[in-house]
């Protein structure tokens, strides 16, 4: 599946300059053949020499008028082609920067090592949802050091550096899930902070927002609960209608509707989950979420508790 | 040999001779062995990111060890191999080449070699005690900052550049008065061999490349070590501030390297096809316009940041522009080939390469030059193939190919032809392998500086091929050592121009003596060892009437090269290496303690002063040789 790839655009934004990587595909290749066919020419054609082969003096005494011609000729080409391809690209700028007002705002604040996403209303993590058609203005705020976001089957990248925010436009044509991932190299696990862009047809995004928008489910497995506050986990993470304010580390009101854990390193299943739970060091090293060692009864409960909170 | 000659020039024998050695002969082959030293050092940590790398979700090396290797990889290559081996080359051959007894400023640039010295296997040990630099050789702030960094480093890091900045400046200041002041009479500057041309533009660009990053890692350290802000968001600095000064730096950094590979280029392909080089003046424009335009570049390397728009497209047409000098270079090689009588030796196959591999690199450097493209290329796996390419393909190919083609004359011994052969065909596979894949890499969306990725994305194979183009690479470069080492020993003595080529250097020894040249050729031509001179020469065809039994060098103008004065010139000096020493000291301490600038001070103080120190006999003698040669 290529849902990480610049030539498999699936937008304007990534479209466009889809098109201009061809472009100068092309042109640069042609170049490529041209020069090294002038080159491989030239030495077929040369005589051969040695060490002891008198040097040929002559050019310093007459100027060599047709190669003149020549050199300036190419020197002449090569400057249009590349006048041409800077106005090719100037021209793709232009096009990135019209995508039209959005339908949408997203703010994404990137933290060492997952993304914050604040909707309107309520926040996730590491999964940003989005209404295929529509543009979509994602907010970029940085945290800590330089993020980089980046979904390339969408748009180029932005980076979010502390203390400049920045904006980038994006809109899906096809609905699908592709993946993006930080590139800015950001500390140990610069590697393991992926995420998730789901563009689904504008009815399932507003079934999708309205569900996130409620609060937990209050009917919850209560020792769950009770072992989400008692072991430490609500110091960092908040789950909305649930008690816990934590605001260091994902929201997980809705863990359980996502797709993956740690920003993209483990598929979101009940195994994963507790892996990560008992073991965070061990999937990704470094990262902020310590190692809570649990009795099996209480694992047991946090996990069902968890998987509850669709 | 003229012995009387070698007995005053030559240094003192020994090892304490050898830290007082200040001939640029000695000094530039330390540069360049050390230099090499440090490439194989980085390459073997590039070995073995790419055995990381072999396989997706590999736990061969941890994420903490993968980004200290990476960082020092980047580091030591541009910093203690690249800039600094073209820097060795340029004290070696620079002097020989414009026909100077030795080279300006010995002592200094015996200093230089030391702190350099110092500063690589500073760096190297601190990686050996898992103190290595991990946030990448660009060393962006916050990350690199006192908060996400506490340990020490960042500032080892920070001040490892110091160290090279320091040696830079000074080798770059010595290379300049050189090619001004010591130029032999008659090599006007429209004479100037083109890989002078070349040395001397890289070294005009140090001057002014290097103060910026000096500046940008002064801040840092300020700010890691004494609290200041300059890069705290938090406090009114600026994140962004750190990434325009350390571009405007680094980006002309590459041309460092590449301007000089340039040179080698334009000395070899002449000396190959058997004729001068076609268009001078255009090349020699093409150099200066090249270490201007570099100047111009470095926000290329910040499109992902949020600048406004028009302001990245003027540097999308500078970096555009650039490609222009680069192709003059190409078609004016072109031509001189095109009416040559070729022959293929290892220098020439290893300069033929670098049209392959410099070009696709060039031509994927236009790629990267343009903002929208390079919002999806940047940071990615086509970087990493797009520069090593420039770097690789247009300097370090080049580089061994220089290597191939002075190797008789520094050590007067030829290399093998056979064992060259072989080096450079495994090292082109090697490096096609290598290099090739991470294009695809890139655009299939994987992002540098990664210790690992997950299966499903599916770039474990092309990152297989990919290691295995580094084991060849690997073997290849073990190739040229044996090669290197068993000519050293064993092959037949080299004559005075193996190559029969025409510039000043091969019209002395092979190697050539303390001294240089027995007497200082006058130049009469652009190319003297092939332009026969006819009709009776007017004026002498060599210097005479320098001094034979103390140090004596002739200064010449800088335009025309017409003799100006008599200079007396310094002996070796254990004082540089002292002054070296203390410097370390002071360099190192200031990473743990503030303090250390003040105390450390003292000791650099003293042994510079004792390095300048006038002594009434030394004094008393160049007053008597300035009255009566």
């Amino acid at each position: 599946m290529r849902f990480q790839d610049v030539l498999h655009s699936a937008g304007p934004q990534a479209r466009h300059i889809e098109a201009l990587w061809w472009l100068m595909l092309v042109v640069c290749t042609a170049v490529f053949i041209a020069v090294l066919a002038a080159v491989i020419w030239a030495l077929l054609r040369a005589p051969r020499g040695g060490p002891a082969t008198r040097p040929d003096l002559s050019s310093l005494a007459q100027p060599e008028r047709n190669t003149h011609i020549v050199v300036v000729a190419a020197v002449a080409v090569s400057t249009v082609l590349l006048v041409a391809l800077t106005l090719a690209s100037f021209f793709t700028d232009r096009a990135l920067a019209r995508l039209g007002p959005p339908a949408l705002v997203i703010e994404v604040t990137g933290h060492r090592w997952w993304w914050e996403i604040r909707y309107a209303g309520f926040t996730t993590a590491n999964e940003l949802h989005i209404p295929v058609g529509k543009p979509v203005l994602v907010k970029l705020k940085g945290d800590d050091v330089i993020h980089s976001f980046w979904v390339p089957n969408l748009s180029g990248k932005k980076d979010l550096i502390p203390g400049r925010d920045a904006t980038l436009t994006l809109r899906a044509d096809q609905a699908g899930t592709y993946r993006g991932q930080c590139a800015e190299f950001c500390g140990a696990q610069h590697a393991k902070m992926a995420f998730l862009v789901i563009a689904d047809p504008p009815e399932r995004y507003d079934a999708w927002a309205a569900a996130q928008r409620e609060p937990a489910l209050a009917s919850v497995d209560r020792r769950g609960r009770d072992v989400f506050m008692q072991r430490g986990c609500a110091t960092c993470h908040a789950v909305r209608g649930g008690g816990a304010a934590g605001d260091s580390a994902p929201d997980l009101t809705h863990v359980a509707s996502r797709q993956t854990l740690a920003a993209g390193s483990v598929p979101n299943t009940i195994g994963h989950l507790a892996g990560w739970i008992l073991d965070p060091q061990g999937i990704k090293p470094g990262a902020n979420m310590p190692t809570t060692p649990m009795r099996p009864e209480e694992l047991h409960a946090l996990l069902a508790y968890l998987g509850a909170l669709k | 040999m003229n012995a009387v000659l070698e007995r005053t020039w030559r240094d003192a024998p020994g090892f304490v001779g050898a830290l007082c050695a200040i001939d640029h002969k000695t000094i530039g082959k330390r540069y360049i062995v050390t230099a090499f030293a440090f490439f194989l050092a980085a390459g073997l940590l590039a070995a073995l990111m790419r055995l990381q790398l072999a396989r997706p979700e590999s736990t061969l090396i941890g994420p903490d060890r993968y980004n200290q290797l990476f960082t020092t990889h980047g580091t030591a290559m541009m910093f203690l191999f690249a800039v600094p081996v073209m820097q060795g080359m340029a004290v070696y051959l620079v002097p020989l080449m414009v026909g100077a007894r030795a080279i300006a400023f010995p002592r200094m640039t015996a200093f230089s070699y030391w702190v350099y010295l110092f500063g690589g296997v500073f760096l190297f040990a601190a990686l050996l005690v898992d103190m290595g630099p991990d946030a990448g050789w660009f060393s962006y702030v916050p990350l690199a900052g006192p908060e996400y960094t506490p340990s020490k480093r960042a500032d080892i890091w920070a001040q490892m550049i110091t160290f090279s900045e320091l040696s830079g400046l000074l080798v770059a200041v010595a290379v300049i008065a050189t090619v001004f002041k010591l130029r032999a009479p008659g090599m006007t500057l429209a004479r100037l061999p083109l890989l002078i041309w070349a040395m001397l533009v890289t070294s005009f660009m140090i001057l002014f490349a290097m103060p910026a990053v000096m500046l940008a890692s002064t801040a840092l350290i300020l700010d890691r070590l004494v609290d200041t802000h300059f890069y705290d968001p938090g406090e009114g600095g600026d994140a962004l501030l750190w990434q325009h000064l350390f571009w405007f730096f680094a980006h002309p950094e590459v041309y460092f390297v590449f301007i000089p590979a340039l040179g080698f280029m334009s000395a070899i392909i002449p000396t190959f096809a058997r004729r001068p080089i076609y268009g001078y003046p255009a090349i020699v424009l093409s150099l200066i316009a090249t270490g201007f335009l570099s100047f111009g570049l470095w926000v290329h390397h910040m499109f992902a940041t949020h600048i406004p728009e028009l302001g990245k497209s003027f540097f999308t047409a500078a970096s555009m522009m650039i490609a222009i000098p680069g192709a003059v270079h190409i078609f004016c090689w072109i031509a001189t080939l095109w009416r040559g009588r070729v022959s293929f030796a290892t220098p020439m196959l290893f300069s033929l390469a670098f049209f392959i591999l410099l070009l696709a690199g060039g031509l994927t450097g236009i790629m990267v030059a343009s903002v929208p493209l390079d919002l999806q290329l940047h940071d990615t796996y086509f970087v990493v193939a797009h520069l090593h390419y420039v770097l690789i393909g247009g300097a370090v190919f080049p580089l061994f190919g220089a290597w191939y083609y002075w190797f008789p004359k520094v050590t007067g011994r030829l290399m093998s032809e056979r064992l060259g052969q072989w080096q450079f065909a495994l090292f082109f596979i090697g490096f096609e392998l290598a290099f090739y894949p991470m294009h695809h890499l890139g655009l299939q969306g994987m992002p540098r500086r990664v210790y690992t990725y997950p299966e499903q994305m599916g770039w474990g194979p092309l990152n297989l091929v990919s290691s295995a183009g580094a084991a060849v690479i690997a073997l290849s470069v073990l190739i040229f050592i044996v090669n290197a080492v068993s000519s050293y020993r064993r092959s037949a003595a080299a004559p005075d121009n193996p190559w029969g080529a025409s510039t000043l250097e091969w019209a002395t020894a092979s190697p050539p003596p303390a001294y240089n040249f027995e007497q200082q050729p006058v130049v009469r031509a652009g190319e003297p060892l092939w332009e026969p001179i006819d009709e009776p020469p007017a004026e002498p065809t060599r210097v005479t009437g320098l001094a034979e039994r103390t140090r004596e060098v002739l200064v010449t103008t800088v335009l025309d090269a017409m003799p100006s004065h008599r200079l007396a010139y310094p002996g070796p000096s254990p004082w540089p290496f002292a002054s070296a020493i203390a410097l370390t000291v002071f360099f190192i301490g200031s990473i743990f303690t503030p303090w250390a600038v003040v105390w450390g001070g003292i000791p650099v103080a003293i042994t510079v002063t004792l390095w300048f120190w006038p002594r009434r006999a030394e004094s008393e003698a160049n007053l008597a040789i300035e009255k009566r040669p």
